[in-house]
């Protein structure tokens, strides 16, 4: 379903983030791309959602070469896709279930099934109670609940997350991780970047190890 | 196509929501648009009103037809028949140049100098009343008669209405220029005040793309402020004319009393309310989206 042949991502101003990287991700499988902090693990899930263009190598999703894809082709590429990202992404200026709405009106869902998934999917990260709330209200860890709300409303095939535990408690890491094990039981394909131990042991993924841009034994 | 209609439903009511973000931004705007648009509309009034008076003033126009000074009495009466069965004519009177002669001894007080003549220097002419006092039709009948055998010349005594007509064709044209220039300054307000909604939207434009968001979709807020902005400018210019006209007229009320109604400026009619509503939006639209294109690249989530 996903693979990388060769990658490398060389930033403007020389910096190499990832270097020859080369793997696949099969449908289904949960993936956890680990490594230590500047290993290019957020270089890698930008350049598998088209945030970032390769510098060279081929990235492939459902058989569509993504660094090769025209603009007008990006949005449906990453519409396969419920997106984590490291810094957020949130809007402040609309409250926690307009925000988590946002992706179902971009694909044109109705808008009475749309309130049932928005709410379903707030109260499996239990926001469910904050749903009139703006999101600077909330605390970090609720902030990054909100943004995986987010990204699983629209049931997409495969979620790509980057440290979607980054700022959670141990009691709410754990709720995370059981939901991530959820999604995975019911076939969404899942890459995760982390370095969360205990996110580690609770799932026993298959994991990717980065270190300095390389493939890590 | 229900999926489609809330799509537009939605990106109407962020444009409306844009509009309320800034209240006073946008009051200026549509001040701004409402006043350049109310000068072409205003002058269109003005020209309309002329025009009208002036129909109503040479509603009877007449041409006079002279013959040649020796061209004989029968060739005139030729002449006489062919006007009575031309089907532009209502009616041609003969004023025989015996019956001119004396009118003008009478008329003038030159009777001693007009005796001294050795001749009648007057010719024979026709008075006629056309059916059709329109400018281009009484023009026709004019070449048509000055073609004719033995006539000298043929006058029209409303001249000057064919020189106020081609006057308020020259008002057209300028009203058309401005016109023109105006919507090019729309063009400009509207693709700057769009620019600057981008910028400041510039994050949710980026959530929505890294959502999955066509071009389309986000263009369309944009597209909807631009349209609704040009159509409050486009109200507020037929209000701002509306209202002049009114002032004028109450003004003229007391005139009117003289001299019966003639004066009492008509307001702007449905098709030009329409036409001016329409083309600002169109215009709005246009700025709107040559900006949007325009800007909408710079905001690319992961490029800063
Ligand atoms: N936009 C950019 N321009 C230039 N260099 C960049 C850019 N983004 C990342 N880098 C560099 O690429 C390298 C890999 O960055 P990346 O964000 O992928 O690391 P990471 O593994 O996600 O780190 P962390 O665990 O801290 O999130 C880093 O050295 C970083 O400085
Ligand atoms: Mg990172």
């Amino acid at each position: 379903m996903i693979s990388f042949s060769q990658v490398s991502k060389r930033y403007p101003g020389g910096h190499r983030a990832l270097h020859d990287v080369s793997f696949t991700v099969e449908t289904g499988e949960l993936v956890f791309v680990c490594g230590p902090s500047g290993a290019g693990k957020s270089t890698l899930l930008k350049l598998l959602v088209a945030m970032e263009r390769p510098t060279s190598g081929n990235i492939i999703v459902n058989g569509q070469n993504v660094g090769a894809l025209k603009p007008r082709a990006i949005p449906f590429l990453r519409r396969n896709f419920g997106l984590v990202v490291q810094d957020h992404k949130l809007l402040y200026d609309r409250n926690v279930y307009e925000n988590v709405a946002l992706p179902l009106r971009i694909l044109g869902y109705p808008e009475k099934g749309a309130a049932r998934r928005v709410r379903a999917a707030l109260d499996k990260v239990g926001l469910l109670k904050h749903e009139r709330a703006l999101p600077i209200t909330l605390s970090g860890g609720e902030q990054q609940r909100l943004c995986i709300a987010r990204a699983i409303v629209h049931r997409p095939r495969i979620l790509v997350a980057d440290e979607p535990t980054g700022n959670l408690d141990a009691e709410y890491g754990a709720a995370i991780g059981e939901l991530i094990r959820a999604l995975h039981q019911v076939g969404v394909t899942i890459i995760i970047a982390t370095h969360d131990q205990t996110l580690l042991a609770q799932l026993a993924p298959r994991v990717i190890a980065l270190k300095d841009g390389k493939l890590a034994a | 196509m229900m999926a489609w209609l809330a799509q537009h439903r939605h990106a109407v009511a962020a444009a409306c929501a844009r509009f309320a973000a800034a209240p006073l931004g946008t009051a200026l705007n549509v001040l701004a648009l409402g006043i350049a648009l109310s000068l072409p509309v205003a002058l269109l009034v003005l020209i309309d009103n002329l025009q009208k008076g002036a129909q109503h003033i040479t509603a009877e126009p007449q041409l006079s037809l002279y013959m040649d000074l020796s061209a004989t009495r029968e060739q005139a009466l030729e002449i006489g028949k062919r006007l009575a069965s031309n089907a532009g004519v209502r009616g041609a009177r003969l004023v025989p140049r015996e019956q001119a002669l004396q009118e003008l001894k009478q008329n003038s007080g030159l009777a001693d100098v007009i005796d001294t003549l050795p001749g009648n220097p007057l010719p024979d002419a026709y008075v006629i009343d056309p059916r059709d006092g329109s400018p281009p039709a009484l023009a026709a009948l004019r070449s048509q008669f000055a073609a004719m055998p033995h006539v000298a010349q043929v006058e029209l005594d409303a001249a000057w209405a064919r020189r106020l007509d081609a006057g308020l064709r020259l008002g057209r044209l300028i009203v058309a220029i401005i016109t023109a220039l105006l919507a090019l300054a729309l063009i400009a307000i509207t693709f700057n005040t769009v620019r600057l909604q981008v910028l400041t939207q510039r994050e949710e434009i980026e959530v929505a793309k890294l959502i999955g968001a066509t071009d389309t979709y986000v263009r369309r807020p944009f597209l909807y402020y631009g349209a609704l902005q040009g159509c409050a400018g486009a109200l507020l210019g037929w209000l701002i004319v509306a209202g002049g006209v009114w002032l004028v007229n109450r003004n003229l009320a007391e005139l009117s009393q003289v001299y019966a109604s003639l004066f009492e400026l008509q307001y702007p009619n449905h098709t030009e309310v329409i036409e001016l509503v329409a083309g600002a939006i169109a215009v709005n639209w246009f700025g709107a989206f040559l900006s949007v294109g325009r800007h909408l690249t710079l905001v690319e989530p992961g490029r800063h």
